[in-house]
């Protein structure tokens, strides 16, 4: 009941759920309002249809027993909105206005017409001699929080991650940081969601959610170089 | 009083010279003729962004495949079709026809005067649209094509031609785009100022007709948003065409500011070109229920309290558009408090119908279809102002489908309404109401098969402005429903066709229409149908004694009480 999306694309990150739950209860209380409405509206149009000798009556909705009719229903949509405003602003604080402490840090790069991605390596530090860049595939462990620190080349783009629920636009000229955290593994898309010029359409990415030994295999068949380079970061840090 | 000094009044109908159709017809200050005109290029220009509509869908269903009468859809073709759709859709459809023509078709009728006040500026409004609509058909035989980059425009994509492609299209488009807002700034100018001044005798604010004041509104709403992106659009087409750098990210400038400029003025634009479409709403369900309007006052108010407080929620466009994230917050709750104005209307709407003597004309049906469908595009526009839904559900086929149920309504459903009620004022000739049903049966039921399934795909994953979505494994399960929406479009499409033969045969072959038909109470139906030039003879314009809703009241017999008939 509280699992629509869920439906038709698997939830992958510790948000999804609380995003579909959203989702589920907008469309649970405007369903009803929009069922009830429309029952009203038909049963009006048939119960008033024009029958002979029969004179429309003269009501001017200006008295207040008449407006009231119209003026709990309003009421009860403002009430609703607000436990909607809610549980939507909650949401919106813990995926976006919150910034939990990541244990490991991707960059996603965006072009015309390409994802890249720069992940952290063994030393699970970005911006070391052992990072691992690749192109339109993300390699995340399972059960990690990850920030993510978004850029673009050229023009806006969009980092979509379904599974996820996430969404943030690319921006070129700055780093936006954001975060999630994967619950299941899998290969899922990437998507650019934001119109990007005629390769729109040709830019997909793939996410790939490991477990940690998986990972960490992955990270292993990577260009020997990047391995060679495994000890050097440590070495600058002492 | 409204007249140009060398146009006297019943011009046309008396003299035995003709001045010729050229001057008649193209260069008339006549507000009724101004009116067709708008409609017959609003009408022409639907046409050719349905076409739009059916090469992408088409393409988006069946990828790769030579669209019978277009041809290989490019993922760059693809782009420039869809921009256009969204964009002649909204600018050169669904204003023209819905502010401008039943804007100058109505006002002056309505309010019991004989034009409009400033005639020529009203001529100009119009000349002026036309070349907004010549320049932009003219960017898709430019070197490079025609702009393909959204109808938003968001720069980088749209600032470089590097990004885009479209060295001159991209250009051209905003250049149509600023002329046609020259053109309706022209036109809010008189409708305004005309419903204020024109008024017949006896006609105080609260006796203007609903429709009337809804698109004074509009007018007002349209004036006052636009300004931001004149300004945005000169600062695009410099920052394209001499090298400045007001969105230039990496000069100093900021592209997410064109998102604020051209969302304060592209959110109220919603209620610009929705406003009138419930304004003809109000005339044909007060009238095929032969009640009074419920609550005058409440609607009146609360088209002002949506009128202000749709400048205050545009950036529910841009939640995770890089905004400070707590921006998002304000407009959440701005954007979810604007639900209730708009609900109210459609309770007090729905009220009107309770006690009722309800014929379901052609008209009518089209009336109600609006309320019905309406109520879609309202109740799913709740998702996705809950900022935290709006994560996953922004750019996707679910906002593409919770904005055609409120564009669709609005552009194609309110035009339909107003276009069989008003056809026998227009023309003198009534429509053919078997025709009519018929055709309404068959846009309803494939508008709903469209985008009902296209609400799923979005909450599936579909992401927007994609040509081929085999790209996409996760989202391969999707296609049945996209053939589905694709195959129920050119049901609608085909359904046009009726209508055309309809409108055209009616106009040529159709039962002549009495002054009033519908036994309406408002001041257009009082004079003849089609009204002549100045509209009433010179020493009969009408004096207004009542309201505009006096249906079935008790003191009387007939169910109807004629805004100028004497007490």
């Amino acid at each position: 009941m509280f699992h629509l999306i869920e439906r038709w694309i698997p939830s992958a990150s510790t948000y999804s759920g609380d995003i579909d739950f959203v989702f589920s209860m907008i469309f649970w209380i405007v369903g009803a309002w929009f069922l009830a409405t429309e029952l009203v509206f038909f049963w009006l149009i048939l119960r008033f249809r024009k029958r002979d000798g029969v004179k429309a009556q003269y009501i001017t909705g200006e008295l207040k027993s008449e407006k009231q009719w119209v003026h709990w229903p309003h009421m009860a949509v403002l009430a609703f909105d607000v436990v909607i405003l809610f549980f939507a602003v909650k949401v919106w604080y813990d995926v976006k206005q919150d910034l939990p402490p990541a244990q490991e840090t991707v960059r996603v790069i965006a072009q015309q017409w390409a994802w890249s991605f720069v992940h952290p390596g063994p030393d699970t530090l970005l911006d070391t001699a052992d990072d691992i860049k690749t192109v339109e595939e993300l390699h995340v462990k399972v059960g990690t929080l990850y920030h993510f620190k978004l850029e673009s080349r050229d023009v806006l783009h969009s980092f979509s991650v379904p599974v996820f629920r996430l969404k943030q636009d690319v921006i070129p000229g700055r780093v936006i940081t954001g975060w999630f955290e994967a619950t299941q593994t899998g290969k899922y898309d990437i998507q650019c969601a934001e119109i990007c010029g005629i390769g729109h359409a040709l830019m997909p990415g793939r996410i790939v959610i490991e477990t940690p030994e998986q990972h960490t295999a992955w990270m292993a068949s990577q260009s020997p170089i990047s391995v060679a380079a495994l000890d050097l970061p440590r070495a600058a840090q002492e | 009083m409204a007249h140009p000094a060398e146009t006297p009044v019943h011009h046309g109908a008396h003299h035995h010279e003709d001045p010729g159709w050229v001057r008649r017809i193209l260069f008339s200050t006549d507000h009724k003729v101004i009116a067709m005109q708008y409609m017959f290029t609003g009408m022409a220009l639907a046409l050719l962004a349905g076409f739009f509509a059916y090469v992408f869908r088409m393409q988006m269903a069946f990828p790769g495949m030579e669209v019978p009468f277009y041809g290989l859809v490019t993922p760059n073709r693809y782009n420039v079709l869809i921009t256009n759709h969204g964009a002649i859709m909204i600018f050169w459809v669904a204003m023209p026809v819905l502010i401008a023509a039943f804007g100058n078709f109505l006002i002056p009728l309505m309010i019991g005067c004989d034009d409009m006040v400033f005639p020529r500026i009203n001529r100009l409004s119009y000349q002026i649209f036309f070349l907004s609509a010549v320049v932009l058909l003219i960017s898709f035989f430019v070197e490079g094509g025609a702009f393909g980059g959204a109808w938003t425009i968001y720069p980088p994509l749209s600032a470089k031609a590097e990004y885009n492609l479209t060295p001159l299209g991209s250009s051209i488009f905003l250049v149509a785009v600023a002329l046609e807002f020259v053109a309706f700034l022209l036109g809010g100018i008189n409708f305004v100022t005309t419903a204020m001044n024109s008024r017949a005798p006896g006609m105080k604010l609260y006796d203007v007709p609903i429709v009337v004041w809804m698109i004074v509104v509009a007018s007002i709403l349209f004036m006052a948003s636009v300004g931001p992106l004149i300004a945005g659009a000169v600062m695009l087409f410099m920052d394209q065409q001499i090298g400045t750098a007001f969105f230039d990210p990496n000069r100093g400038g900021d592209p997410v500011l064109w998102q604020h400029l051209f969302w304060f003025f592209g959110h109220p634009e919603v209620y610009v070109v929705l406003l009138p479409a419930l304004g003809i709403v109000a005339e044909i369900i007060t009238v095929f229920s032969r009640k009074k309007l419920f609550a005058y006052k409440t609607v009146l108010y609360t088209t002002f309290g949506t009128g202000v407080l749709s400048f205050t929620v545009w950036a529910h466009h841009q939640f995770v558009a890089g905004i400070d994230p707590r921006m998002a917050n304000i407009f959440t709750v701005t954007t979810l408090l604007i639900s209730v104005p708009i609900a109210e209307m459609c309770f007090v709407y729905i009220a009107t119908l309770y006690g009722g003597s309800i014929t379901l004309s052609t008209p009518m049906l089209w009336a109600l279809a609006f309320l019905g469908e309406f109520l879609i595009g309202g109740v799913t526009g709740i998702f996705l102002g809950a900022s935290g839904a709006d994560i996953y559900l922004h750019d996707t086929y679910f906002v593409l489908a919770h904005f055609h149920y409120t564009f669709v309504p609005i552009a194609i459903i309110g035009t339909f309404a107003g276009v069989t009620f008003w056809f026998p004022k227009m023309f003198g000739r009534m429509m053919n109401d078997t025709l009519g049903k018929l055709h309404f049966w068959i846009t309803i039921i494939a508008f709903n098969a469209i985008f009902i399934p296209l609400f799923v795909t979005g909450a599936a994953g579909d992401h927007r402005r994609i040509y081929d979505y085999s790209h996409f494994p996760d989202l391969a399960a999707l296609q049945p429903l996209r053939e589905f929406a694709t195959i129920a479009l050119l049901f609608m499409l085909a359904g046009q066709v009726i209508f055309l033969w309809n409108f055209f045969a009616s106009l040529m072959w159709g039962e002549k229409a009495e002054k009033n038909p519908w036994r309406s109470n408002t001041l257009e139906w009082t004079t003849e149908s089609p009204p002549p030039h100045g509209n009433w003879p010179a020493d009969a314009l009408p004096t207004v004694y009542r309201a505009p809703y006096e249906y079935s009241h008790p003191d009387r017999k007939e169910d109807y009480w004629p805004q100028n008939a004497p007490a």
